[in-house]
């Protein structure tokens, strides 16, 4: 693929800022990593190998009759009992953290939650579940949630102000007032009044969160496009007889892009924020579900068990600080003044 | 006595991942007491870079000085520290810059500007400033200033603002001035009175002047030294009337024959009408007078113009700025609501609907004056040339529009490899070429010209008024010549229509609008922009 001049100097931009450039490698190879938590974090062997047999759990559910066990549901892997049948006839590869979100490990010296050891590297959480796998799988749903709200909000935020912008006027004048009254709203009142209602899923508190974060785009594409449409080379295209909204994407949409691109990191940094947030303050996520926010609302908790709030805080404070450095780098790449010197 | 000596100068820019530019190379002359020195050449022949790195006013560090020297008085100013230079930038040395527009803080008052050097070089109270400044005001003939001191920027016509910068520069009274094209963003009438003013401050004062221009009509009447450049390089220098006269580099030649010249083919005959207009009306919404009153103070850009145009032939239309002409192109383009009746190849323009206008668009295009932004730069040569036929001509596939873009291409004269390049990769003249090149694949009756030159170099402009003619020459276009520089409207016009403030006060053929000018103030655009040079007391008589 070759890319125009601009957008080359525009990539070695970015590379030079070498901060920006290695938290976006780092964030990429994370987030490679979390989109296999399944395989990485799982209270199921990858792999069982029994009477010559090979079979995956992960993906198949066997009842533990099948591997000469008395009972006809689910197997429990992690049960001693099942695990000498399994390995009387074979063997089984569990992954590198034998726990899913919601295992508990009752083979804990201590009471729960328990500090570090070499079964559980970052502790248990006050009902003895493993605290690096819930780790990665909230660290997941908080990068997922924060990058769809991020998407939509951007794709609402970007069409509303390229509205106003290319026709002004009186669209603008109302538009304006509706946005003014409406982020006047306040959001964290209206989920906690919401969730105590009906109970809040993933995308229920995503759809919520769209309906008051589209506005932070807003501002900005307008005031692009208010800056192209006196241009020369829209009136050219208008003389051209251009249809306005080949107008509008074509030969103004490029230019707020722009704004758009250097204020996205900034965006997901908030919605994974405000999520956060909500966990903490329990009107987020399902009760069980792993996330950041439930990890803090433990660690205020258990003050006597440091490990809780400390992981908290160090992997929330990794995600976003490597979000920002991400998100320099690109208002660098943008920045056409920007000099540059080695 | 020599006070300004420059000696080996060089000014390279530097940008991280592109190559060093070396804007200017090995440049030495030198400036006496009372003397003038014009800086001439074409743009980024690095004139300004010169200029600007006297006062070390250059984007350091990303600029930098690899040789050279420059002694003020026998001091060293180039690298020199900043606190020494900043005792010299506006004390001993004043600067006139081009844009009066852009070159004064639109927050302080003008009392404010032309007070800031006197407060911090000359240690002066408020009040012994402010009798200075009425000074001063007097001085550059701009005596109503003095009841306007409170005034800002934006209140002042352009004329006025670049008197504020010469009183601003001459404020401490410096022995050197350096102006830089001190006139090119003024009206033709305010340029001569402009030079007039900055001639005699200079001989009043004793004043070097470094100045820089492109008119060599201007440096001709001011300049007693001319230094030609051609990228970066001095390629001649001397005594201006002997370098003027008798040029030996080839680039100064070119430069001296590249003024406007020659006349339009003749229109061809039967000459049916194109395009009509009748008492045609631009008003623009004005702030309202006050709060409860309801009249508002609404502007009338264009003031019932009526004028038509033959196919084949070329009106000129002549003004000052803010005289209504591009706002009068706009209308007829359907670009901006208008009153009163447009009629274009038998259709009355105000009536169709947006659909059917249109359909007729292709017929009438524009050109406008700044290459730089009437072309989209991110879409490439071929994407902007083709637009109008993948709108306009949807049932030619992608083989047939490559080959039209290539034939236009040709035809206005750039390389057909051009087409898969960025507008950014184009100078000024070349740009104009692509939106002619846009315009003309459409194959329009009517090609509205919106000061197309005014951008460019004299040398350029000279080969878009002969490729303009040629094109008119071969396809029997109409065109509609708008700008407000009266040699090349004289090379490009039939007829000529002289607008101000939104009227038609002369109208004519364009040879009897330039020997006998009826109308006064036509007569003093003519005298102002054929005779570069203040009336002498002596012609005035």
């Amino acid at each position: 693929m070759k890319f125009s001049p601009l957008t080359q100097r525009r990539i070695a931009q970015f590379k030079a800022n070498r901060r920006g450039y290695w938290s976006l490698r780092i964030f990429g190879i994370l987030f490679f990593i979390i989109l296999f938590a399944e395989f990485i974090a799982n209270d199921k062997p990858l792999l069982v190998s029994f009477e010559g047999k090979w079979y995956t759990p992960i993906f198949r559910n066997y009842p533990e009759t099948h591997w000469g066990g008395k009972f006809q549901t689910v197997t429990n892997y992690r049960d001693t009992y099942v695990k000498n049948l399994i390995e009387k006839k074979g063997w089984m590869i569990f992954p590198p953290i034998p726990y899913s979100i919601n295992t508990v490990n009752f083979n804990l010296n201590v009471p729960a939650p328990s500090p570090p050891s070499s079964d559980n590297w970052l502790g248990t959480d006050d009902q003895g579940r493993d605290v690096l796998a819930r780790l990665i799988y909230g660290f997941r749903i908080s990068i997922f949630f924060g990058l769809i709200l991020t998407f939509f909000s951007s794709i609402i935020g970007v069409l509303a102000g390229a509205i106003q912008g290319y026709f002004g006027g009186r669209i603008d004048l109302i538009f304006q007032r509706i946005i003014e009254i409406w982020s006047g709203l306040p959001i964290l009142y209206l989920l906690i009044i919401l969730s105590s209602i009906i109970e809040p899923s993933f995308w229920l508190l995503l759809g919520i969160m769209l309906l008051f974060s589209w506005m932070m785009l807003v501002a900005v594409v307008r005031a692009e496009f208010f800056r192209t449409r006196s241009l020369d080379y829209i009136r050219a295209a208008e003389a051209l007889g251009v249809p306005t909204w080949r107008i509008m994407l074509r030969h103004m949409l490029p230019n707020a892009m722009v704004a758009t691109i250097t204020y996205l990191p900034f965006i997901l940094n908030g919605s994974i924020t405000t999520l956060t947030t909500l966990d903490f303050l329990g009107f987020g996520l399902p009760p069980g579900s792993a996330s950041l926010g439930e990890l803090l609302t433990q660690g205020k908790n258990h003050v006597q068990s440091p490990w809780l709030g400390l992981t908290g805080f160090f992997s929330l404070a990794f995600l976003l600080s490597l979000l920002i450095f991400i998100g320099e780098a690109i208002r660098d790449a943008f920045d056409p003044r920007k000099v540059t010197f080695r | 006595m020599t006070l300004l000596r420059i000696e080996n100068l060089s000014v390279h820019f530097k940008n991280h991942h592109q190559p060093t530019m070396e804007a200017v190379k090995d440049v030495s002359f030198q400036l006496d007491q009372g003397e003038t020195l014009a800086l001439v050449g074409e743009s980024g022949s690095g004139k300004s870079v010169t200029a600007l790195s006297i006062l070390g006013l250059l984007p350091y560090p990303m600029a930098f000085h690899p040789t050279g020297s420059v002694l003020f008085h026998g001091q060293e100013l180039l690298n020199a520290s900043e606190s020494s230079l900043r005792a010299v930038r506006g004390h001993d040395i004043g600067m006139i810059f081009q844009e009066p527009m852009t070159a004064l803080n639109p927050l302080h008052t003008i009392e404010q500007q032309i007070a800031e050097p006197l407060l911090i070089h000359k240690n002066m109270t408020k009040s012994q400033a402010k009798e200075r400044v009425i000074d001063l005001l007097h001085l550059v003939g701009f005596p109503d200033g003095v009841n306007r001191l409170q005034a800002y920027p934006h209140q002042l016509s352009g004329g006025q603002r670049q008197r504020v910068m010469i009183a601003m520069a001459l404020a401490c009274e410096p022995q050197l001035l350096i102006a830089d094209e001190p006139t090119t963003a003024l009206d033709v009438t305010i340029q001569a009175s402009i030079i007039e003013l900055i001639s005699s401050l200079q001989k009043q004062f004793k004043m070097a002047l470094l100045l820089i221009s492109h008119d060599l009509g201007m440096v001709r009447k001011m300049a007693q030294k001319i230094v030609v450049l051609q990228e970066g390089k001095i390629v001649e220098k001397g005594l201006t009337q002997k370098v003027l006269s008798q040029p030996r580099h080839p680039y100064t030649k070119h430069l001296i024959a590249s003024e406007p010249s020659g006349h339009p083919s003749p229109p061809v005959s039967p000459r049916a009408t194109l395009l009509e207009t009748k008492d045609l009306n631009v008003t623009f919404k004005g702030q309202k007078k006050s709060w409860v009153s309801r009249g508002s103070l609404d502007v009338h850009a264009v003031d019932g113009i009526s004028f038509s145009l033959a196919a084949g032939e070329t009106l000129g239309i002549v003004g000052e700025s803010g005289s209504g002409k591009s706002t009068l192109a706009y209308a007829i383009l359907k670009l901006v609501e208008s009153k009163g009746y447009i009629q274009f190849c038998c259709n009355n323009l105000q009536e169709l609907s947006r659909s059917t206008l249109r359909i007729l668009r292709p017929q009438m295009q524009i050109i406008f004056q700044d290459p730089f932004s009437s072309l989209n730069p991110r879409l490439s040569i071929n994407q902007i040339i083709a637009e109008g036929l993948e709108i306009h001509q949807k049932h030619l596939d992608a083989k047939t529009r490559d080959h039209m873009v290539q034939t236009i291409l040709k035809e206005v004269g750039l390389p057909t490899a051009a087409r898969h390049r960025y507008p950014h990769e184009f100078s000024g003249g070349q740009r104009q070429r692509i939106a002619i090149a846009r315009a003309l694949i459409l194959k329009p009756k009517l090609l509205i010209l919106d000061e197309p030159t005014s951008a460019l170099d004299r040398s350029i402009q000279a080969e878009v008024i002969t490729l303009l003619r040629d094109l008119q020459a071969r396809y029997h276009l109409a065109y509609i010549f708008i700008s407000h520089d009266l040699k090349v409207v004289r090379a490009m016009s039939h007829r000529i229509m002289v607008m101000k403030e939104g009227h038609i006060i002369e109208e004519g053929l364009t040879e009897k609008i330039f020997t006998k000018p009826k109308n006064e103030y036509t007569k003093s655009l003519i005298r102002a922009s054929f005779d570069n040079l203040p009336s002498t007391p002596k012609r005035k008589k």
